[in-house]
């Protein structure tokens, strides 16, 4: 009876040890994946930081300054030919060109509801949607997933806004701008970032 | 059991000659139909394009853009490839995929090629912008087959198109009030700034008694590199064998000094089979073949008509510029006729821009104040390399500015003509054979256009 009593009591020992070896096992190799990946919003909030931060110094610290307090220079869609710097729009615009060259990552540009180039309008249902979201609500990021061309993409749209006199005023004074009364504040567009999943 | 024996052999045969065929020997007959005449001249270069035997769009895009991709960046491309890599244009990728090169431009069709090498019909524009008259109501009623003429618009190359450039040039009359003349402030401020510490003569000729010549040593002393103290071991001979003869040297040597023009004669029709990587054999088989590059171009095998006692020269830095007498007045207009037998070259002397080269070279006008052949086609231009650096020299490339010939209105025409008469003008095939001796018969609407759209816009806002 004893002897029994100690084998079960064994066998239950060594059944609760690799019931709990199994368990800590699968718990670690489950947050092992997920740790290994950073959430795909974070990763467009961590982009978007820094697209947003280079173009707002851009815009402030040298279009505003040169072109509009210091009247040195002016900012001009054809900066090689007139001397010009380049437009804030142009200067996210290359970089985002230039980022496609270099990588299929990510892709992201400048789109907006009153777009001085209409290739600038939203196209696809998200951008639409996300477009009007940021309008509404600048302080809150649209998210979404998005088909195209037969891939999937994670779609992110952030408010673009007024953050300077040199942006409402080239606006509100260009011949092809849609909408002429925007204030500083006011979101003019938004940036959207795409990034391909699985 | 003959078959077996049979067999191996036409296998093993076949199998050879497909060797042959690939490494070395005549691939003519591999070619398919007429090719283009941007490629014709190196169509036997098969493995320029064709870089690897398996592959598809993919490939030849390496091939395009290695040969095109600078030429392209330079012209502010208006549809690079990244505005169709970005996902949010993939519908329109579906309708034109205009991320490949052949897909408009496809080599070997020549049933459905035309003007630029392009496969496609004239109103493949409007996969992506069927709703233009939406944005621009001036466009309602425009067949999608007249995007691409004349003065309108261009695919890749915009640069005197855009709206702004047009109203900024909208009321230039015929003949600008100031000419600038870019070859007149390159020659004072860079090229005769050459320093040496003593022209050379003559008598210092440095050639060794089996190659001296007293006659070739006269025509050098008069020149320019006389002047500026490069001797006959400094294109003779090489650093790196001193005492060795080369009695032609070639392009390469010219290089060395001449980088610029050397490197955009093989990026023209003049020098293409000089450029560098093709060949028309390959080495193979173990030794069997060796790898030899194109020969030069002779005029025999050009498509525009040529001169028939030139036929049989070959085309080199030497065809223009003569050994030990380089001449660049000659080089500007009488080597050109040497070869050129078309319309255009033939008129030339009858046109007004000789009216003024002829007072130039009598001393009549100022330097580089003349038009010759030189002044349109290889004009001074400003390149600028991937770190932003610029050269400004003479480019060899003579289709840099030739077709399409929106090309030079910014860098040739708009030097000493409004931009109105210029397209005008650059629209008017009958008067470009004529080599421009009377008005433009055409009259192109693009800068009314501009004007009426900036004029309707600023009305709205009011």
């Amino acid at each position: 009876m004893q002897t029994n009593s100690i084998r079960l009591a064994g066998l239950a020992l060594l059944v609760c040890g690799m019931t709990a070896a199994t368990a800590a096992f699968a718990q670690s190799w489950l947050s092992a994946a997920d740790a290994k990946g950073i959430p795909l919003q974070k990763v467009t909030d961590m982009l978007h930081a820094v697209m947003e931060a280079d173009r707002t110094i851009y815009t402030a610290r040298v279009v505003n300054r040169l072109q509009n307090e210091d009247k040195v220079i002016t900012a001009d869609e054809h900066f090689a030919d007139k001397k010009a710097l380049p437009l804030p729009a142009q200067m996210f615009r290359f970089a985002a060109e230039r980022v496609g060259e270099k990588t299929q990552m990510f892709s992201y540009s400048l789109l907006s509801i009153w777009p001085i180039n209409k290739q600038n309008a939203s196209r696809t249902d998200a951008e639409k949607e996300g477009l009007q979201a940021v309008v509404d609500d600048k302080s809150k990021a649209f998210y979404k997933g998005e088909t195209l061309g037969g891939k999937k993409y994670f779609t992110a749209v952030y408010a673009d806004v007024a953050v300077s006199p040199a942006c409402v005023n080239c606006h509100n004074n260009h011949l092809e701008s849609p909408k002429r009364d925007f204030k500083l504040g006011d979101t003019m567009g938004a940036v959207v970032i795409r990034i391909p999943v699985e | 059991m003959l078959w077996v024996l049979w067999t191996t052999i036409s296998v093993t045969g076949g199998l050879f000659a497909l060797a042959a065929i690939y490494y070395g020997g005549n691939r003519s007959f591999l070619l398919i139909g007429r090719t283009t005449d941007g490629h014709h001249q190196i169509e036997l270069a098969c493995d320029a394009c064709h870089t690897s035997v398996f592959g598809g769009p993919e490939i030849l895009q390496k091939a395009c853009v290695n040969c095109h991709g600078a030429a392209l960046k330079l012209e502010n491309d208006s549809h690079p490839l990244s505005k169709f890599t970005d996902p949010r244009n993939a519908d329109r990728v579906q309708g034109l995929d205009a991320r490949h090169c052949v897909t408009c431009h496809r080599e070997h069709r020549p049933a459905i090629t035309q003007a630029m090498g392009v496969t496609l019909p004239d109103d493949h524009c409007y996969h992506c912008h069927h709703d233009i008259a939406k944005d621009r109501p001036s466009h309602a009623g425009l067949k999608f087959t007249t995007c691409g003429s004349a003065g309108c618009h261009n695919f890749h190359d915009n640069r005197a198109l855009y709206t702004d450039f047009l109203v900024k040039h909208a009321d230039e009359p015929d003949q600008l009030p100031v000419q600038r003349i870019a070859l007149i402030a390159y020659l004072t401020k860079k090229a005769d700034a050459i320093k040496v510490p003593r022209a050379l003569l003559a008598a210092d000729a440095d050639a060794p008694p089996a190659h001296a010549d007293a006659m070739i040593a006269a025509d050098w002393a008069s020149d320019a590199h006389a002047r500026a103290a490069v001797n006959c071991s400094g294109c003779h001979t090489t650093k790196a064998a001193p005492r060795d003869w080369i009695a032609s040297p070639g392009i390469e040597t010219c290089k060395s000094c001449h980088a610029d023009q050397a490197t955009s004669f093989t990026e023209g029709r003049h020098g293409m089979r000089l450029r560098q990587g093709l060949f028309a054999t390959r080495d193979g088989l173990l030794g069997l073949f060796k790898a030899r590059k194109l020969l030069p171009m002779s005029p025999k095998d050009a498509r525009l008509p040529m001169k028939p006692e030139a036929a049989d020269k070959t085309l080199t830095c030497n065809s223009c510029h003569p050994a030990h007498r380089y001449e660049l007045v000659k080089a500007q207009v009488t080597a050109c006729f040497g070869c050129h037998d078309d319309p255009h070259t033939k008129a030339y002397f009858a046109s007004p821009h000789y009216q003024l080269f002829k007072k130039e070279i009598a001393g009549e006008s100022p330097r580089g104040s003349g038009v010759s052949c030189a002044t349109c086609h290889m004009p001074i231009v400003e390149h600028r390399d991937e770190y932003g650096e610029k050269t400004t020299f003479v480019t060899h490339n003579q289709n840099e500015n030739l077709r399409p010939n929106e090309k030079m209105v910014r860098s040739v025409c708009g030097d000493c003509h409004g931009e109105q008469f210029t397209l005008d003008a650059l629209a008017d095939a009958a008067l470009i054979a004529k080599n421009f001796k009377d008005l433009p018969a055409v009259h192109i609407d693009s800068i009314e256009w501009a004007k009426k759209r900036v004029k309707e816009r600023s009305e709205t806002r009011k």
